[in-house]
């Protein structure tokens, strides 16, 4: 009753001939390629043309000297360089505290099953996606007037750092999550109270993975200047901050001024600064990159 | 206030404890050891843990049903039976493991030296300190061999200068300091299966607990590694007391001096419960089983 396939020599071969990948199989790949590319193309073009153009000025004197109206061809953006190291160390140092027991708690005391728990969840997930601007209107209402913290760079790294928390917090949750179980159990076990479990077990495995996050994020917020210009940062300044109670400028506004001006000798200080600004992007990335990958474990 | 309360009552039940071993010392009810000479009493009698109508529940399922078990002191107590009977969630309860699971509750008495460990006054803690665990997977810290080790008693807060000499005492005691002490400072999770398996009983013993529970110590080791594992048992057991889960007969009946069967009951709503059959000395277990036991044993089951 059962049929049996008896292959006749010819007939498989012609059954097994490569015809090479059906048409519509061919048309799928060319457009997705073209996807692809449409996103390269522009990325490199991008840069040839920031480099081309931001290049004669990529000198010392870009971050040895500091702005000016008068003489662009002597200006530099040292102030900008320096406001943008006081913002992003004094955001590290806020939103990296508070993000990691933020998720600390998320991930360790708290209770999926409880409604306020979720509740406060899908919030940090919602506020990832808060474009920044929004966050700049929060920072002058509350940081800037209410706690009349003003101009300066306190306020900056205040608005910065709630910017970029929900991202710390949920990178962080990601790192705690990788560590397996039996860790906690093992801890545990040997009469460990759950504070020594999380601070002598889960975080130092977790810290590799919290890092990159952090250095993702505040290279996030190292690029922001919308949400600074609300806050109404003054984009002409030429002095390096010296405290957190200082006025500040930062290279994303610096930028956003020089393009603002006519004379073409600012434009190609805009570019330069650009490239610096991407070079220091580029280097976080690279560490983060180097962080997970040195220290990637499997248990 | 609680937590203290609780270690001056264990302090004194476990002086009251080492008194009671020095006069039993010339009694006859000194543990059987295949060495020995005397043979265990069928009784158990002043049980280090106490089972007493033991139920545990996960929610509403019942996954252990009234479970009345004495645990003797310096032995080696071994639970076999088929797969999902509850052995490992019996064996939580004996150091408030299930504490950690959500939704898991125990309902009787776990009595550790006459206190009940689920009493309203008893730190979690300080249970586990006295009744250390070794899982199935061997789970090393990812930490330094000697950190493995000193993790524990650093927890525990000895002192910096006593370290050393913990560290080397707990891993020769586990069988693994001749293996190991050129390389202290390398990686616990760099070490065989089995010798992980050995880093985590020295890790155990490094805090020096009453009583050791083994959830399937070998299951993950070869007949080589599981061979030391039992030499060390034996070993262990002549100090700690020493309750082990295991789906090896042979095991069972190389290294335990007593043997409780569990199996598995389905009532009248198709639920499975798992139920203490039987508990005797190991060799009366393998030599007069019970119906249930003697199938299982034999592998007949099922
Ligand atoms: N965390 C848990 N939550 C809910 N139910 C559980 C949990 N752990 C175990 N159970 C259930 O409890 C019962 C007993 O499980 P347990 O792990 O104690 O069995 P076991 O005897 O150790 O089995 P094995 O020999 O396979 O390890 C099983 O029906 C299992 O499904
Ligand atoms: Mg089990």
């Amino acid at each position: 009753m059962t049929a049996v396939f008896t292959p006749i020599g010819d007939q498989v071969k012609q059954d097994l001939q490569d015809t090479g990948p059906p048409l519509k199989d061919r048309g799928f790949r060319w457009m997705l390629f073209a996807g692809l590319s449409v996103g390269i193309i522009t990325l490199v073009a991008l840069l040839v043309f920031v480099f081309l153009e931001g290049y004669p000025r990529l000198t010392p004197t870009l971050w040895q000297n500091m702005p000016s109206i008068r003489f662009p061809e002597k200006a530099g953006a040292q102030s900008a360089i320096m406001g943008s190291i006081w913002v992003i160390v004094t955001t590290a140092v806020i939103c990296m505290p508070v993000g990691v027991m933020a998720a600390i708690y998320l991930e360790e005391y708290g209770n999926p099953t409880r409604r306020f728990d979720r509740i406060v969840e899908i919030n940090i997930q919602n506020l990832a996606a808060v474009p920044s601007i929004v966050y700049g209107i929060l920072g002058l209402g509350v940081i800037a007037r209410a706690f009349a913290l003003g101009q300066t760079v306190i306020t900056a790294a205040l608005t910065l750092s709630l910017l970029v928390l929900p991202v710390v917090i949920i990178s962080s949750r990601e790192a705690i999550r990788a560590v397996p179980q039996s860790i906690r159990a093992g801890s545990l076990a040997l009469g460990a109270t759950r504070w020594q479990t999380i601070w002598k077990q889960v975080l130092p495995a977790s810290i590799p993975g919290i890092a990159t996050g952090a250095i993702l994020a505040l290279s996030r917020a190292i690029g922001e200047a919308a949400p600074l210009l609300l806050l109404g940062a003054v984009t002409f300044i030429t002095f390096n901050p010296d405290g957190l109670m200082s006025s500040y400028t930062v290279m994303p506004i610096q930028i956003y001024n020089w393009i603002s001006q006519s004379r073409e000798e600012f434009q190609v200080l805009a570019a330069a600064l650009c490239i610096l600004l991407l070079a220091i992007l580029l280097v976080m990335n690279a560490f983060a990159i180097y962080l997970r990958n040195k220290f990637q474990r499997r248990w | 206030m609680v937590k203290r309360e609780l270690t001056n009552q264990m302090e004194e039940v476990e002086m009251s404890v080492e008194m009671g071993d020095q006069v039993l010392g010339s009694g006859t009810t000194a543990p059987a050891r295949a060495a020995g000479v005397t043979k265990a009493s069928r009784q158990v009698s002043d049980p280090v843990m106490d089972l007493q109508k033991v139920h545990v529940f996960y929610g509403d399922y019942e996954a252990v049903r009234e479970v009345d078990l004495p645990i003797a002191s310096r032995e080696i107590t071994a639970f076999i039976g088929p797969s999902g009977c509850g052995k490992s969630t019996l064996l939580r309860s004996f150091n408030r493991m299930n504490d950690l699971i959500p939704g898991a509750r125990v309902e009787g008495k776990v009595l550790y030296h006459g206190v009940d460990i689920y009493g309203p006054d008893v730190d979690a803690i300080e249970v586990r300190r006295r009744v250390g665990m070794v899982f199935q997977k061997p789970n090393p810290f990812p930490k330094s061999i000697f950190d493995n080790i000193a993790y524990g008693p650093r927890v525990l807060g000895r002192s910096k200068k006593d370290m050393d000499g913990i560290v080397e005492q707990s891993l020769t005691r586990a069988a693994l300091w001749d293996e190991v002490k050129d390389k202290l400072d390398e990686s616990g999770m760099a070490l065989s299966g089995g010798q992980q398996q050995r880093l985590c009983i020295a890790r155990c013993i490094a805090v020096n607990p009453d009583i050791i529970l083994m959830d399937e110590p070998c299951a993950s080791l070869d007949p080589i590694a599981t061979a030391k594992i039992e030499d060390l048992m034996r070993e262990l057991a002549e100090d700690y007391t020493i309750v082990i889960v295991t789906h090896n007969m042979q095991q069972a009946a190389r290294v335990a001096d007593r043997t409780a069967f569990f199996t598995a009951e389905v009532d009248g709503q198709n639920v499975r419960h798992g139920r203490l059959v039987e508990f005797d000395l190991t060799e009366d277990i393998f030599l007069n089983p019970r119906r249930s036991t003697e199938d299982y044993i034999s592998g007949r089951f099922g």
